[in-house]
């Protein structure tokens, strides 16, 4: 079969599996979408901005486990898509990103929509590549998948030049079935010494902490954990981006660590004797201070990264592989221990657990007539059955949807965690609700972020991809007017908006249906009425409480054990 | 504690292959000594010598970080074995009785050489470990007129080796 290069890349798409394509065309790629109008198996889903098509192919990643696809133009198409690169770059989220460039004769000349889209990205991928030759687009394209999909995921861009593209050149087209690379060899198993090495650990802890993050939904390894923790019986927190791997709402869960994590995990992270941390990066936002992070703990790691291990945090046990097998190995050698195991041996641990657990770290001010951020949450969470897709963009809204909706699922909470991209919701509730069709998704999100990728209103009305969206609407950029509070004698230095849009007017003029919600009475019958529209884009502006803080907090620079609680919390001073 | 660490590496002799390793230690704020590149006898390939400072863990994380990238493939640190270590330095003086005499006295335990004369200006060749030539360069002081230096390239000592 001869194809030109355009066709070629779509052709690669096909072969690769490829659904669906997020992009925005562009005199650079305008032959590659020659190549997608003569055909129906790759889907083409045109945005508004090239951010919209990255966090809508992020979203669809999140969701699906699949890679996402993206496809823009040189120049401002590139620069645009950076934003949703770096983010997915963060959150080691596959993705494929084919960019135009201009033709290899003007590259360097300062050329219409020129930019040097490989030194852009380069710091905030896991790979880029320049294609030069038409010959080489398939190979380049499938080792592209390779490197996106395999060990730790990431962003992967193709930059083509227009001239390789041409539909006058025809070349033998070939895709590859495998690929490999003599530079690139990710890890599979965990080595099984330190697999033994760990469970002796594990035998001989008495307060442990099962952290597990990320990494566990990225390597499909929910099923695994669940086991491991139930076999163990030892308390799991999750980090931000963890959450769902284990069940929310099981007992054993001890609730989100971290800087507005619970009280119990915070704590029980500071106590603890042995960590097993498991796909997750000991992010600044986790550890607190580091100097004090678990001062009394061993260190089990598990990842796939070994740049992760030892890089914030020493370990005593270090396992680099895919979570999967090793939760696999670990279990196995746990089995052998069945009869010297004991699980009484960490019962004053869990009495323990539970009383921290009974300050009820998160209570708020339930008495109040205003619409408080967080009861929304409890509604949304009440109306969808706790089986929604939720998205979020960042800030106040995003820690409130990470504390009162627990996810039983992985993959059902989707929101920016590594980057903190404002924008990323709605965008992101698109691509997911491509994946999943007929789930409900829910974009939790603040009048602040939602103005910064609106625009995306209109493709969804486009593809028809109904998405509820919950906005939290404070009047003031939720975070950091809380910070301001706490931090700089509440100078709120341009966190306040003025001059906001009628936002139930703006989806109606997008052709969605729109609601401000001004009273408590009136959030759950107004959610189910949302709901219930199963086909249509809803836009909910709450008008909450301006002045919420999210509790507890670690503020920046403490430790675990130094923890704001909220006014609300049964927490005194001189308790443990 | 900090310590000097020679990092050696092939890297795919692709465009960018340089840029994603130098760009590295700008974004991570690690230290670059020397960097020196060329291609080896394998066209498709090139070797990489850095010269880093830093604790045992940055050292590591710095390891770990090149080993991630995709160009690399393969790396050693040369710190960390018996090996072998040079730097070339070209350096410029004002021809005169003085500085010829120094750089004799010099020349006879260090292979130093006059390599070219110009309208009374001397070019010296000099190689050497990366320590002795900053001495070297200490003795002769102001009347060096302007010098230039390879970085440091270096080779393991013995079987042990770099290659594919």
């Amino acid at each position: 079969m001869e194809l030109s290069g355009g066709e070629i890349v779509i052709q690669s798409l096909k072969d690769e599996g490829v659904e669906y394509v997020f992009g925005y065309p562009g005199g650079c790629v305008l032959h590659i979408y020659d190549a997608i109008f003569r055909q129906e198996d790759v889907k083409h889903v045109l945005v508004r901005h090239e951010q919209g098509a990255t966090h809508a192919a992020d979203g669809y990643a999140r969701a699906s486990g699949k890679p996402g696809v993206v496809l823009v133009t040189s120049g401002p198409g590139a620069t645009n898509a950076v934003t949703g690169i770096a983010t997915a770059y963060m959150d080691s989220i596959p993705m494929v990103v084919i960019t135009g460039q201009v033709p290899k004769a003007v590259i360097g000349s300062d050329a219409f929509q020129e930019v040097d889209t490989i030194g852009i990205t380069r710091p905030c991928v896991k790979h880029n590549f320049l294609v030069k030759n038409v010959g080489d687009i398939a190979e380049t394209m499938k080792k592209a998948f390779y490197l996106a999909t395999s060990g730790r995921p990431g962003p992967v861009i193709v930059d083509i030049p227009k001239d390789i593209t041409d539909p006058n050149i025809k070349v033998p087209y070939e895709y590859p079935a495998e690929i490999s690379m003599r530079s690139y060899t990710p890890p599979v198993s965990g080595d099984i010494g330190q697999i033994i090495e760990a469970v002796k650990l594990i035998k001989e802890a008495k307060r442990p902490v099962i952290y597990s993050g990320g990494g566990v939904v990225l390597g499909e390894g929910s099923a695994e954990l669940r086991e491991l923790c139930r076999a163990l019986n030892f308390p799991v927190t999750q980090t931000l981006m963890g959450l769902g791997a284990f069940p929310g709402t099981d007992p054993q869960f001890i609730g989100m660590l971290g800087m507005h994590g619970t009280y119990e995990a915070n704590m029980a992270m500071h106590n603890s004797d042995l960590i097993i941390a498991i796909g997750a990066r000991f992010d600044d936002r986790v550890t607190g201070k580091v100097d004090e992070f678990c001062p009394h703990a061993k260190i089990i790691h598990i990842d796939v990264d070994p740049a992760s291990i030892a890089k914030i945090i020493e370990v005593d046990v270090a396992i680099v592989g895919q979570v999967k097998p090793i939760l696999l190995d670990m279990l196995a050698q746990i089995k052998h221990l069945d009869e010297t195991f004991d699980r009484a041996r960490i019962a004053d641990w869990w009495l323990q657990i539970d009383q921290w657990r009974a300050t009820d770290c998160m209570a708020y001010d339930t008495t109040t007539g205003t619409i408080k951020p967080q009861y929304v949450i409890e509604q949304l969470y009440k109306v969808t059955g706790g089986e929604a897709y939720l998205t979020s963009d960042v800030g106040q809204h995003q820690m409130f949807a990470a504390q009162f909706y627990p996810f039983d699922e992985p993959r059902r909470w989707i929101n920016s965690g590594g980057l903190g991209t404002m924008g990323f919701g709605l965008p992101a509730a698109m691509g997911v609700k491509f994946a999943h069709p007929d789930a409900d998704v829910a974009c939790v999100t603040g009048e602040g972020s939602i103005q910064m990728c609106l625009q995306e209103l209109s493709t969804m009305l486009q593809y028809d991809t109904p998405v509820k969206v919950i906005n939290l609407n404070n009047g003031y950029l939720g975070m950091v007017r809380q910070w301001q509070e706490f931090s700089y004698d509440s100078r709120y230095s341009h966190s306040y908006l003025e001059a906001l849009p009628d936002f139930k007017k703006l989806a109606e003029a997008y052709g969605h249906v729109g609601m401000t919600i001004k009273k408590k009475e009136d959030v759950e019958p107004a959610l189910r009425e949302a709901f219930a529209m199963k086909n249509r884009t809803v836009f909910l502006d709450f008008l909450t409480d301006t002045k919420e803080n999210v509790y507890p907090m670690i503020a920046a620079g403490k430790a675990h054990h130094d923890m704001m609680m909220g006014p609300s919390s049964k927490y005194k001073r001189n308790e443990p | 504690m900090s310590r000097q660490h020679i990092i050696s590496m092939l890297l795919e002799n692709e465009s960018g292959a340089l840029s994603r390793v130098a760009g590295l230690f700008s974004a991570r704020a690690y230290n670059i000594e020397s960097l020196t590149v060329a291609a080896t006898i394998d066209p498709s390939l090139s070797r990489l010598t850095v010269v880093t400072v830093g604790s045992d863990k940055v050292i590591e994380q710095i390891k770990k970080q090149l080993d991630k990238l995709v160009d690399v493939v393969k790396l050693i640190d040369l710190s960390e074995s018996f090996s072998l270590e040079r730097e070339l330095v070209l350096l410029k003086v004002k021809k005169s009785d003085a500085t010829e005499q120094k750089i004799s006295d010099l020349g006879a335990d260090s292979m130093a050489c006059i390599t070219d004369e110009t309208d009374g200006f001397l070019i010296i060749e000099v190689s050497g470990e990366k320590t002795w030539l900053d001495d070297f360069l200490l003795t002769l002081g102001d009347d060096i007129v302007e010098v230039v230096r390879s970085g440091v390239i270096g080779l393991s000592r013995g079987e042990r080796t770099l290659t594919l």
